[in-house]
């Protein structure tokens, strides 16, 4: 047998003074990290914690502290801690490494280097209290022949929407939360790769459906269910491969929604495989626009590489309405670490990169641009309106709105949050309701402060601020990277 | 080291005025300087300018181009390329007179032009759109040239300086106008570049604004497509090539182009066809304070952005349409009104020859003289 | 007015009872003070049953059996329809315990303990302020829950 080599990942403190033995931290982990013996000690098995901080935040007491496991390995900028512990795992195992959540290494931030404009002076700033301002936004293609032939398109109250989370990579109940909230604060959610559940057709008004490389869930009702279909090339966390659910994930009502067999891993395709070039493409959206009619918008999202404005100008030129572009920041629910932390590139640059290329060459009235992939704050989706976008999705800072601890381990299912997870006993923790609120709670804040923003820039409408560069600055970046983004210096 | 204005875009503050007389009958610019002299606490020295309308009548089927050389070199260049497009029929400095207070003028010459036949041939291009190229070519890729006004029977005066003594340096007085406008600047920067100043115009439209577009960078991006070179750096340009694609390009009519730029709040949008012009053009959607008057061949229209940021007065008498920033400045000319009132945010003021259905990008077709 | 419980949201993790005992008996809603140093009483039992949970609390019946069947006049009904205990007139007889159809009352050592919608404080009641997953609301008469 060989030795183990990994130490526990975290350190689980119980402050004995504090601890009443109530054992709602055992009642609580699904990794069965707390347990009570017949004498009634509490003892912990700190190999199982993946740090979740669910029994930290539900302690009575605060009697638990979760903390990085205090073995240190002998400083080294380029061995780190991580990439020693990765080896450890894999020559036990000798497997691919699997993750959740989006891409956590240092590289640069763009959005950490952007700074917003205010009017002093030559142009008042105007009041979000006491004057409108309008973050209303429509999503579609503009270009018009004769007037009143308008092309489909998505109005949005707020410029966020919910980004595609799939049945079986999230519960039910994340779904029903994000659906809700979506309604309720008049813009969208996605209903990701896994198929439309029954429960949410309601929803229809707010729905995006995905047509992903597996085309899970996907037959007549479910276009129809929409008010506008996503083709899903690729995402940001794992550009070039498909997506990924482990077999345990897989119950039956997932199974059914996705119309594929119980506890199977469902590994969608890397491409699509009637997709293999930019006219295959043009193919499936002139399909799919036939499918609904002409009267819903079609999506096509792609990650962001190195060629993404070329990528970007054909996806138009292939009649999609809507072109969504995910950074490499994208999170999932499970794909393989060395692609989520090596592959892709910033959105910030690919957003700046594509609407430039779409204006150079006369078509950016054809599609809108949705981009995401780590938009954390209101602060970076007003960025990304200036550098160009329509709107966002966010996927990471949703579920973080719902109760994710950003732990990693989605591809477990054992998400002690109830958010990765289908197991019924674990998804009943998140309660929609209550997920509804804290999501619509989460827009509301982001409208405000975007408000705002804007009004200290003496903007009124979000359309003033689509690719207004002039109103960014970048502050310790290269010439380069200000030249990328179109932008000036602070200070220039 | 400074930059000069067109390298970099300089905010200003202003005055603005205008003068039409409805029935077509040409005066002189005393009024209108008169009118922008009362306003001169509202411009610092650095800027100022006419527009002016009627003025060529004996050469009313030619194009007016007013260039500003920054020297000799440059007239060179941009002669030979006018000469081997464009028939000139007239090539003269314009008129001046030369004040202490004017300096570093650059050197102004006037001529009156029409296409070759055939380079128009060979281009497949319509006149207006011809001349619209060559304006875009020479102010971005002739160095120290640029052109202040290319349309018919009008002509753009303006400079460094006061507008009351630029009105007196290019001699105003012995001009006749059915429609005149003024701006006085308050650029934030020094020095004023004679081509920064107001008006802006393009064939025959001419804008001068007084206020700051915070749209500017999404405007201009959005225009750019459609080969608008703002090179001019100025958020008054971007305004002017917006009636100029709306209106002549887009064949949209005034309302649905002031639909487009003041948009109703989506709130209070009604009819679906104002809903889908918005949504359309929303990249064109100005935003930030604003007072402008917009003129052509027939007519003026004085506008506020839509909620009013900026002051904006209107009054009549007789044949007579007077707007100005400020009551006063209409008062020392036309002491004694029939009417007079403040427009509300969005709402337009029409000033249009009796017999004109609505303005329009196209040129009138002869002015009516006294 | 009652607390109903959810058995689709209730997760069994016994917060709502901590709570309850620490908002009783005089600690205050100090858990610690409670748990650590005093003996903890909560009001209402938590039932497990396979895959479901719930709080089983006293549902403050109109026409209350322990009121009815109380011996002494110590299980009173006050204006707002709450039904408490007054402690020191109770006997511990457990007539209440036994007449209630669904086992609300629980025995204690001075006097029999249940869901008194916690009277004494201000606010929303301990256990339905404590849930963590919304599986707790407080009710009026007649509401459907």
């Amino acid at each position: 047998m060989t030795m183990k080599m990994l130490t526990p990942a975290f350190a689980v403190q119980r402050d004995t003074d504090r601890c009443i033995r109530c054992r709602v931290c055992v009642n609580q982990c699904a990794n069965e990290v707390h347990y009570m013996d017949e004498d009634g000690w509490m003892w912990v098995d700190e190999d199982r914690c993946v740090g979740c901080q669910r029994c930290g935040v539900l302690c009575p007491t605060h009697a638990l502290s979760i903390t990085e496991f205090p073995m240190q390995f002998r400083s080294n900028r380029y061995w780190t801690p991580s990439h020693i512990r990765e080896i450890y795992a894999q020559a036990q195992t000798g497997g691919v490494l699997l993750t959740g959540m989006g891409n956590p290494r240092l590289y640069r931030s763009f959005f950490d280097h952007l700074l917003l404009n205010a009017s002093q002076v030559t142009n008042p700033s105007i009041d979000p209290l006491r004057e409108p301002m309008e973050l209303t936004t429509y999503l579609g293609n503009k270009d018009m022949d004769k007037p009143d032939q308008e092309k489909p398109q998505l109005r949005l109250k707020v410029p966020v929407m919910f980004a595609a989370m799939s049945y079986g990579a999230v519960s039910l109940n994340v779904q029903k939360s994000l659906a809700m909230a979506a309604r309720e604060m008049g813009t969208m959610w996605n209903t990701g790769e896994g198929g439309l559940h029954a429960d949410l057709r309601e929803y229809s008004p707010n729905t995006i459906v995905q047509v992903a490389s597996g085309r899970f869930g996907v037959n007549p009702d479910y276009l129809q269910a929409a008010a506008a279909v996503e083709i899903k090339i690729g995402q940001g966390a794992k550009p070039g491969i498909g997506g990924h659910l482990p077999g345990e994930k897989v119950t039956p009502d997932v199974a059914q929604t996705r119309m594929i067999p119980t506890w199977s891993d469902a590994i969608s395709p890397a491409p699509h495989h009637d997709i293999y070039s930019i006219e295959d493409l043009a193919q499936l959206v002139e399909t799919l626009k036939v499918a609904t009619g002409y009267t819903k918008p079609i999506a096509v999202k792609v990650a962001a590489v190195h060629n993404i404005a070329a990528i970007a100008s054909g996806i138009v030129r292939a009649g999609a309405d809507i072109v969504v572009i995910d950074g490499f920041r994208g999170a999932t629910g499970a794909a393989p670490l060395r692609i989520r932390d090596n592959t892709g590139i910033p959105i910030e640059v690919a957003l700046a990169q594509v609407h430039q290329r779409l204006l150079d060459e006369g078509i950016r009235q054809r599609a809108s641009l949705v981009v995401s992939g780590g938009i954390r704050s209101s602060a970076d989706v007003i960025k990304a309106i200036i550098l160009g976008a329509d709107a966002v999705y966010i996927g990471t800072a949703a579920l973080i709105a719902l109760g994710c601890h950003m732990c990693q381990c989605c591809f477990t299912g054992r998400c002690n949050w109830g958010i990765a997870t289908t197991d019924p006993h674990l998804s009943k923790r998140l309660n929609p309701h209550l997920g509804a609120e804290m999501a619509a709670n989460l827009l509301r804040a982001w409208e405000h402060e975007i408000k705002e923003m804007m009004g200290g820039m003496g903007i009124n409408s979000v359309d003033s601020l689509r690719g207004n560069r002039l109103m960014l600055r970048g502050i310790g970046l290269e010439r380069h990277e200000l030249e990328l983004l179109g932008v000036l210096a602070a200070g220039e | 080291m400074l930059r000069r204005e067109g390298e970099i875009r300089i905010p200003s503050g202003c005055a603005i005025a205008g003068i039409i007389n409805r029935q077509g009958e040409r005066f002189g610019g005393s009024d209108i300087i008169a009118s922008i002299a009362n306003m001169h606490q509202r411009s610092n020295g650095l800027g100022g300018g006419f527009a002016a309308y009627g003025i060529y009548p004996e050469y009313q089927d030619y194009y007016a181009l007013h260039i500003y050389y920054d020297d000799e070199t440059a007239r060179q260049l941009t002669e030979n390329y006018l000469n081997q497009n464009f028939r000139i029929v007239v090539n003269e400095m314009l008129p001046l007179r030369p004040l202490r207070r004017i300096v570093d003028a650059p050197l102004i010459w006037r001529y009156f032009v029409r296409p070759r036949e055939e380079k128009l041939m060979l281009t497949h291009m319509g006149e207006d759109d011809f001349i619209f190229q060559a304006v875009m070519w020479i102010n971005d890729c002739l160095r120290g040239a640029f052109v202040a006004s290319s349309g018919k029977n009008m002509g753009a005066f303006k400079g460094v300086g006061y507008p009351e003594d630029l009105g007196e340096f290019f001699r105003l007085e012995e001009y006749h106008a059915y429609l005149w406008t003024a701006h006085g600047r308050f650029p934030t920067n020094t020095p004023g570049w004679w081509g920064g100043a107001h008006p802006f115009t393009l064939l025959n439209w001419s804008v001068v604004h007084n206020g700051e577009i915070s749209s500017y960078s999404t405007n201009r991006r959005f225009l750019e497509m459609y080969g608008y070179k703002c090179s001019l750096q100025t958020d008054t340009e971007v305004i002017a090539y917006t009636f100029d694609f709306l209106m002549r390009k887009q064949q949209l009519s005034l309302e649905e182009t002031l639909d487009v730029i003041a948009a109703p709040f989506w709130t209070s949008i009604q009819k679906d066809a104002q809903a889908r012009l918005r949504r359309r053009y929303a990249a064109l959607l100005l935003n930030g304070p604003f007072s402008i008057i917009v003129a052509t061949g027939n007519g003026l229209v004085a506008v506020n952005d839509r909620i009013k940021l900026r002051p904006l007065v209107a009054g009549t008498r007789g044949n007579y349409l007077y707007v100005a920033s400020e009551e006063s400045a209409i008062r020392v000319v036309a002491p004694v009104l029939e009417k007079i009132w403040t427009p509300g945010g969005g709402e337009p003021v029409v000033g249009l020859l009796n017999d004109m259905e609505g303005l329009t990008a196209v040129p009138d077709q002869q002015s009516r003289s006294a | 007015m009652k607390v109903v419980s959810s058995a689709e949201y209730c997760l069994g993790c016994g917060l709502c009872r901590i709570h309850c005992a620490a908002g009783h008996d005089g600690y205050n809603g100090s858990i610690l003070k409670a748990y650590k140093r005093g003996t903890p009483r909560p009001r209402a039992d938590l039932i497990v049953d396979q895959d479901q949970s719930w709080l089983n609390t006293c549902q403050h019946c109109p026409d209350a059996p322990c009121v009815n069947g109380c011996i002494t006049g110590a299980l009173q009904r006050d204006e707002r329809g709450v039904v408490y205990i007054e402690e020191e007139i109770c006997v511990s007889c457990y007539t209440c315990i036994m007449v209630c159809p669904y086992g609300h009352i629980l025995p204690g050592e001075q006097a029999v303990l249940k869901c008194d919608l916690c009277r004494d404080r201000s606010g929303q009641p301990a256990c339905v302020a404590a849930c963590p997953n919304g599986a707790l609301r407080l009710v009026n008469e007649g509401e459907i829950a």
